[in-house]
């Protein structure tokens, strides 16, 4: 934004203009300017304490209540923790269904934050550092980001008629005679799940490390060509670490919501495969509240883990 | 005219070529596939064109009333949207001035953007179960035989869903407002007031047309991000309240015909529509501007 037109402005506060109307109307006029970010604050800080600071208290004092298969009964009991982690410890060193249920997640974790990571970043570099003109960059940024604003399970679907036992993939192959039999393992799987995860988020790492890159100064990388920095050196050397904040806002995000996920899951594992989230969900399906309760408390345990290892990386506000 | 590119550069175009029809590949071949001839299955080859899953569609979808379902979840959208734009506004202003408090409303609002939507939206349909228990038990004690005879939820698409989709689209809006006043510049606002103008008419003929093209960025974050939601909205929503992206999650392991890309079509048309008019929208707004400098 350019700041041509208040060229020359003299940069006095009109505040200590009008002190000739009374020291009421002078109070009430401070009182007012000094109050104003309190009201203007105030329906945001109230739509997150009714809708979000309120449901995560209430989820934590439901998880030490009561059920039974027709009632919730407020009590102080870690009957619903027990049942969470039933027999972990003595099932050891075999994983008990909890354990298990988080190793698989984590898995899904690791394999979208590493693909989404490595294709955010290079696209990210390339929209930054070898598209040269700022309507270029701007279309290709568009073209995106346009996806994360339609529906989610509707891109899922769409994999449906590419991936199916009969379809495009499958036919494709076959008629290359590649495979004999259809492949299987297209849909409804661990690969189906990790693809749909792919296609969704990288649009989460390709933002933030854009943005992070778009400030690096173009000297920097001249200077280390110029110190005999090889491309590869120069990238790993340069452009990684300063893109540092940009790759652990995109981590932040893709690992929490492949956490906590159980759409994608549900959808793309055909409705086969367990998750953190996807625990709660069915729990919830059978009203079980409490005990869904207490597994979303773990599971938001675990995800603030996870992610005050990623903060301690670095200032999120800054980088805005 | 253009010096050299690297090869690296043609090898970087290729990858994103190749994404962005990953992106976009998957999308297309439902929409095309909605197009199916009656005969047609979910998967090519196309058995003739035709618009039949859409007339059947547009009959409804068996037991699920699709419909009712599109008209929530656009009444709901377009309320979020506007609510999004304001609150935001709001907000943006109150944290360039600073507040008490406002580190702590910061954080909140990042948690919600991280928090698992299974976990806010139980939270939301928990503390709405119990919000009725406790509205039913007052009405008792106070003898309201009527009322409590009546009374069903206080869960519903305009309370609990605006307020879950709220908290999933509000960090959005914020966020945008930080980005917008981080780059702001103060001068015009200190111009206009020593030109002795309220800090309503600096509001509405200096600061607004300035940061209008951002607050359509709002817009368009609050509307498709409330339109596609359904994580969140699963367990926040009163009983036969359904959103539309909840019918179609539900549809996915029913349905066995194109009617489901039809209805796909028509969902991501209407994205499509409001991404476009909130684009244009965009441009004429930052010319406008450019033009008046």
């Amino acid at each position: 934004m350019s700041d041509g037109g208040a060229g020359g402005t003299v940069l006095l506060r009109p505040s200590a203009v009008p002190a000739t109307t009374g020291v009421g109307v002078w109070l009430r006029r401070l009182a007012s300017r000094a109050a104003a970010p309190y009201w203007q604050a105030a329906p945001l800080a109230l739509v997150f304490a009714f809708f979000f600071v309120l449901p995560l208290v209430v989820t934590v004092v439901v998880s030490l209540w009561r059920y039974n298969e027709y009632s919730i009964t407020p009590a102080l009991v870690g009957d619903n923790y027990a049942s969470v982690f039933s027999g972990c410890l003595a099932e050891l060193p075999s994983l008990c269904l909890t354990f298990k249920t988080y190793v698989s997640t984590l898995k899904f974790c690791v394999l979208a934050w590493a693909l989404t990571l490595l294709l955010g970043f290079t696209l990210a570099y390339f929209l930054t550092f070898h598209v040269r003109s700022l309507t270029g960059q701007m279309t290709l940024f568009l073209i995106c980001t346009i996806p994360f604003w339609t529906s989610n399970v509707i891109r899922m679907i769409s994999w449906v008629p590419l991936l199916g036992r009969n379809g495009l993939v499958n036919s494709f192959l076959i008629s290359a005679g590649l495979t004999r039999e259809p492949l299987t393992w297209l849909l409804f799987s661990d690969f189906s799940v990790v693809l749909a995860f792919v296609h969704l988020y990288t649009m989460f790492m390709i933002v933030p490390i854009f943005n992070s890159m778009s400030r690096i100064d173009r000297a920097l990388l001249e200077a280390a060509r110029d110190a005999g920095a090889s491309g590869w050196q120069a990238l790993w050397n340069v452009v990684v670490p300063l893109s540092k904040p940009g790759i652990v806002i995109g981590s932040i995000f893709v690992v929490t919501m492949v956490m906590g996920d159980y759409v994608t899951i549900g959808v793309m594992g055909g409705q086969q495969i367990a998750s953190a989230g996807k625990v709660i969900q069915v729990q919830l399906s059978y009203l079980q509240f409490p005990l869904a309760a207490a597994n979303a408390v773990v599971l938001l345990a675990v995800v603030l883990m996870v992610i005050a290892a990623m903060t301690r990386l670095v200032d999120v506000r800054k980088e805005l | 005219m253009r010096e050299g590119r690297p090869l690296a550069f043609y090898a970087l175009a290729a990858v994103f070529g190749l994404f962005a029809l990953f992106l976009y590949g998957p999308m297309i071949t439902i929409i095309v596939l909605s197009f199916q001839g009656p005969t047609g299955g979910l998967t090519f080859p196309m058995h003739g064109v035709s618009t039949h899953w859409f007339m059947s569609l547009w009959g409804g979808l068996g037991v699920v009333d699709i419909w009712a379902a599109f008209g929530r979840s656009l009444r709901l959208g377009l309320a979020v949207m506007v609510l999004t734009v304001v609150i935001s506004l709001l907000a943006g202003y109150a944290f360039r001035r600073g507040f008490r408090g406002a580190s702590l409303v910061f954080y909140a609002a990042v948690a919600s953007l991280i928090v698992p939507s299974i976990i806010v939206s139980l939270g939301i349909g928990v503390q709405f179960r119990l919000l009725d228990a406790a509205i039913k038990w007052t009405a008792e004690a106070l003898g309201l035989a009527a009322f409590t005879e009546s009374f069903a939820t206080s869960a519903g698409t305009f309370t609990s869903g605006l307020g879950v989709h709220l908290t999933w689209t509000l960090p959005f809006g914020l966020l945008i407002m930080f980005a917008v006043f981080n780059r702001f510049d103060p001068r015009y606002e200190e111009a206009a007031r020593d030109l002795g103008a309220t800090p309503w008419q600096t509001f509405r003929h200096v600061v607004l047309p300035l940061i209008a093209p951002s607050l359509v960025g709002i817009a368009l974050f609050g509307f498709t991000l409330s339109w596609d939601e359904a994580a969140r909205s699963s367990q926040a929503l009163g009983s036969d309240q359904n959103t539309l992206p909840l019918e179609l999650t539900g549809l996915t392991t029913t349905v066995t015909n194109p009617e489901i890309y039809a209805l796909g079509t028509v969902t991501t048309t209407v994205s499509f529509a409001v991404i476009v008019v909130s684009l244009l929208l965009f441009r004429t707004l930052s010319r406008r501007q450019a033009r008046g400098r």
